[in-house]
């Protein structure tokens, strides 16, 4: 399904995101990614779909290597990887229906998308996909005056309408308050589970990820340092993601350079 | 050196010795300056004395104004305010472009940058009394000339204001918008478009409401409209009826402002 090899990311000012990272995700996975700020988190949701050019690795997803693809071919096979934004990431000025149909747009031309002739099949899965995620009636409604929640509802139908072959979430709740976090983590993962779209979840809240994901991989500076069944996420594990472990999987020599390249940044 | 150092404990001065002489030397210099372009301008100062003959003179033939002329100048006027409306939106349709590649998060590379910059400056720098006097001599004198001055001299005026709306959208929507697979057109369309349309309809209302007042002076160089029929009034020493074109001028403008606050309040 999708396999990331050996990704590394080197951001311009010298600063190292991602160090060799490789992973595979089945069909119908849900994985968290979870992780301390600055682990590299986003840079891997990000390197995915190249929002983020990787430095150097592969990512092939159902056989297609995206980093192999020309502007134009990346961009057919973005069509098919919805996103899920920390800020929602919504045009705040359209509304519901209109940000939802943009999940359309790489199979619309641009002159009908200006005039916003969508296929009436794409519009009935849009009323049907807003509907599944609570915002029946909503549909009109611009998005900056729906709640926060409701936002990110908009956001999970955009993402499902792509009828994409993955979803990845980019901290998808860090905004939203703890009851409308599990809401919509609980949303995300049951849709996602009925459409069967396999899903990568970067989240700071581990019990969420526990309680919702299939599987979790745990980043410590720019290293899976984790990965495994959420119920094998022990203390240790824990320690070595959030703590930088005193565990044999970031060895102590190894971290000293490290250290010393942060302060000349 | 700081101010604690030459001042006694309990003392407190805003600035140092050396601050203070050079904020002094500085006020000299722009006096200095003042004065030398005063001495080299040469004023003739006689004219002050005769100004207030003069004025109540020039006011003596002009009143009362030419009420029967108030007829023959409304084709012209409403002419003015066409040359404003084509030339606005004119000015807009050039404007778009030069705005997308001026802001700094749509522009393709350094050197469009660097164009739009250009473009921008060119046509902000040239006043639309000069755009007019070149544009009458390509295309002749008449209604062209004065819509293409206007449009002209307005494409760096709206291409600056939407570039900076640009430069302000909320970059996460358009990220999301090419996520999804959208072209550079669609995120343009879809994302970038929503987002400054206000602004959109703000600036080329308010554009438009100059653009009146300056196609009442364009008219001074052949370039159409009513200024057309004040050089002509004021060649002819029509006073009176260059008294009626004042006043017509007065209230199209007043009209035409008081709609653009209207209309951009509205937007808001």
């Amino acid at each position: 399904m999708l396999s990331v090899t050996d990704l590394e990311k080197v951001y311009e000012g010298g600063e190292r995101a991602l160090r060799g990272v490789s992973f595979e995700i089945a069909a119908n996975d849900i994985v968290a990614i979870i992780g301390p700020s600055g682990a590299g988190k986003s840079t891997l949701i990000e390197c995915i779909n190249r929002l983020t050019e990787p430095t150097s690795g592969t990512v092939q997803l159902d056989g297609t290597e995206l980093t192999a693809l020309s502007s134009r071919e990346l961009r057919r096979a973005r069509r098919e990887i919805g996103m899920v934004f920390q800020e929602y990431a919504l045009v705040e000025r359209l509304t519901a229906m209109e940000n939802v149909l943009s999940g359309r747009l790489g199979y619309v031309s641009s002159w009908r998308a200006f005039r916003r002739k969508f296929p009436s099949e794409d519009i009935q899965r849009a009323y049907a996909t807003l509907d599944r995620v609570g915002l029946a009636g909503h549909e009109d409604d611009r998005v900056d005056e729906l709640s926060g929640g409701q936002r990110q509802r908009v956001g999970i139908a955009r993402a499902v309408l792509q009828q994409p072959k993955i979803i990845l979430a980019d901290e998808p709740t860090s905004s939203l308050d703890p009851e409308t976090s599990r809401a919509v983590l609980e949303l995300l993962t049951e849709i996602a589970a009925e459409e069967k779209i396999p899903v990568t979840i970067n989240i700071h809240e581990v019990p969420l990820a526990r309680a919702h994901a299939d599987r979790i991989i745990g980043l410590s500076d720019g290293r899976i340092v984790f990965d495994g069944l959420p119920d094998d996420l022990d203390e240790r594990a824990m320690d070595t993601i959030y703590r930088n472990g005193s565990t044999e999987e970031t060895g102590g020599d190894d971290r000293q350079p490290r250290h010393f390249e942060a302060q000349i940044d | 050196m700081t101010a604690a150092d030459d001042t006694a404990p309990g003392e407190w001065e805003r600035f140092d010795t050396k601050r203070r002489l050079l904020r002094f030397g500085l006020v000299l210099v722009v006096l200095g300056a003042t004065v030398a372009s005063w001495r080299a301008l040469d004023v003739r100062y006689v004219y002050i004395e005769t100004a207030p003959e003069n004025i109540a003179d020039l006011f003596g033939r002009m009143y009362p104004p030419d009420a029967a002329y108030a007829g023959e100048i409304v084709d012209p006027m409403i002419q003015t305010i066409n040359i404003a409306v084509i030339g606005t939106v004119l000015a807009l349709l050039l404007a778009a472009p030069v705005a997308y590649i001026s802001a700094r998060n749509t522009t393709p590379n350094r050197a469009t940058h660097a164009l739009g910059t250009v473009i921008v400056a060119g046509s902000r720098s040239i006043h639309s009394l000069i755009w007019g006097l070149v544009f009458v001599i390509v295309f002749g004198t008449g209604v062209l000339a004065g819509i293409l001055a206007v449009a002209f001299r307005s494409i760096g005026f709206i291409a600056k204001l939407l570039s900076e709306e640009i430069e302000e959208i909320d970059a996460a929507a358009t990220e999301a918008i090419r996520a999804t697979g959208g072209s550079e057109l669609d995120v343009l369309i879809y994302g970038i478009l929503p987002q400054i349309k206000p602004a959109l309809a703000g600036i080329s209302v308010y554009r438009w409401d100059i653009n009146v007042r300056e196609a009442t002076i364009t008219g001074f160089v052949g370039a159409g409209g009513i200024g057309v029929e004040l050089q002509n009034s004021i060649g002819a020493f029509r006073w009176d009826a260059v008294l009626t074109i004042l006043i017509a001028i007065l209230i199209v403008v007043v009209a035409s402002e008081s709609i653009s606050a209207y209309v951009r309040r509205k937007v808001r």
